[in-house]
């Protein structure tokens, strides 16, 4: 069962529309009692980075995240700040991140390429993907996703960088390590492309 | 590429939807549950949802059917109307709507502004600015509660205030062009473009895809929001909800890809 972490942020009621139109079986979760027969996690989010590290630590679910995530290597999916805090640190933030993913989010406006442009980054972007990357099969020509933010991941590991936009500078828009997949993009408001990702999450 | 957004913006009016001309005689144009399934359907950027009764009215924003839209809604929605606490943002933000816009609220408070993004995030506030043209001018006045009501401020010095404020996009609606289907007010579309540094959308007098596209042309990445040409179809203004295509869409913008 897919479960959506439902810890106050994001759209889980998109996400589950979502899957219930694939025909895929997937629930919220509340609290960590509902942490049961998990074979998949998605972590949504959207807004600041602190407030996203504060919620998911008050909604008590985080241990029992991380023990899925890091020691039985359950797939879990971060969406937009959900993939942010997936990192080490955040510029927009005093809080350490999950550290799943090493790497640093920072602002398009500390970039020079980008820091004229209007902020923050939103609307449909086309996205580059790099060769293999398991999320995006049979998306592979003409994918593009619905962005809102102005914050970007910057990876340690380049090997970690699973597709990049454009935005004044080149960004990394999807992350992979290992178990630990994020998309800064908004899956569940990307009509078919956002569908077909989600489809391939759940069939890792 | 960022691509510029094409937008249907549907008014809601005593449970139906309508549109307007010059903010006023609200035709009534089907269901709103209805529309945006034709909307999913068709695979539409986004979408803006405004409820023109609340206001007015003075009621409290109709969280049944936000909550209705939200679930049907699979591309992002925006979702205006009756909203004057950041409570009330809170709400609409967790029944699943991407954006929320406010209007009237936010030029009589505009304090609201930064309270709404310090609850929601700024990327999730949408400040909307009805205006008039001034006579003999080159302003434009902005108006709230459905145009009954000139505040006499600049568009222009509203729009940079929002910005500073914490609004994370602008739509700029044209009063004068509202239902006239005779093509945006381009100047007004690069006086804001050139104000302000976030993310605007222009309202009021799309009638062709022509339209977009001269749009698009004046100001690069915008948003490109019309309520008549995704609901009317020929001379007589029978209903008929329609939306580019993929492949059009990717027309329509083809002239910014040659120029970066």
């Amino acid at each position: 069962m897919i479960h959506i972490i439902d810890y106050g942020l994001g759209n889980v009621q998109a996400f589950l529309t979502m899957f219930k139109r694939l025909g895929l079986e997937a629930t919220r979760a509340r609290t960590a009692e509902d942490l049961v027969g998990v074979s998949k996690i998605i972590l949504p989010g959207v807004g600041a980075f602190d407030h996203a590290i504060q919620l998911l630590d008050q909604s008590g679910m985080r241990p029992a995240v991380e023990s899925l995530v890091v020691n039985d290597r359950v797939p879990v999916l971060g969406i937009c700040v959900g993939m942010q805090i997936l990192a080490t640190s955040s510029d927009e933030g005093r809080l350490p991140g999950l550290g799943w993913v090493p790497g640093r989010v920072r602002s398009f406006r500390s970039e020079e390429r980008s820091a004229s442009l209007p902020l923050p980054h939103m609307g449909w972007n086309d996205v580059q993907l790099k060769p293999d990357a398991p999320l995006f099969t049979g998306l592979e020509h003409d994918a593009r996703f619905y962005f809102l933010h102005s914050y970007f991941f910057e990876c340690d590991e380049p090997s970690h960088v699973a597709a990049v936009a454009s935005y004044g500078l080149d960004f990394n828009c999807a992350v992979a390590a290992g178990n630990v997949y994020g998309v800064q993009f908004h899956p569940e408001k990307s009509h078919h492309f956002g569908a077909q990702l989600l489809k391939n999450f759940a069939e890792l | 590429m960022l691509r510029p957004r094409i937008t249907p913006c549907l008014l809601v009016h005593k449970a139906g939807l309508v549109k307007t001309v010059g903010f006023k005689v609200p035709k009534y144009v089907g269901d709103p549950i209805n529309a945006v399934k034709i909307f999913n359907e068709k695979e539409a950027d986004e979408l803006i949802v405004l409820d023109i009764d609340a206001t007015v009215n003075n009621v409290e924003p109709d969280y049944r059917m936000i909550a209705n839209l939200a679930a049907e809604c699979r591309m992002p929605l925006c979702y205006g109307g009756g909203i004057k606490t950041p409570e009330q943002a809170k709400r609409i933000v967790s029944l699943g709507v991407e954006k929320v816009a406010i209007s009237s609220a936010a030029v009589e408070n505009p304090g609201l502004i930064t309270q709404i993004a310090d609850e929601i995030g700024r990327q999730s506030v949408v400040v909307v600015l009805d205006v008039k043209k001034r006579m003999f001018s080159k302003d434009y006045d902005v108006f709230t509660k459905n145009a009954r009501y000139n505040t006499k401020r600049s568009v222009f010095d509203l729009a940079v205030e929002a910005e500073k404020l914490g609004a994370g996009e602008l739509v700029i609606n044209s009063i004068d062009l509202d239902g006239s289907m005779k093509g945006y007010d381009l100047t007004l579309a690069e006086g804001i473009r050139e104000t302000v540094s976030i993310p605007i959308t222009i309202l009021g007098g799309a009638g062709s895809l022509t339209d977009l596209e001269a749009l698009i042309r004046t100001c690069g990445v915008v948003g490109a929001a019309a309520g008549s040409l995704f609901v009317f179809k020929g001379i007589y203004k029978a209903v008929l909800i329609s939306y580019p295509t993929l492949v059009q869409r990717d027309e329509l913008i083809c002239s910014l890809r040659h120029k970066s």
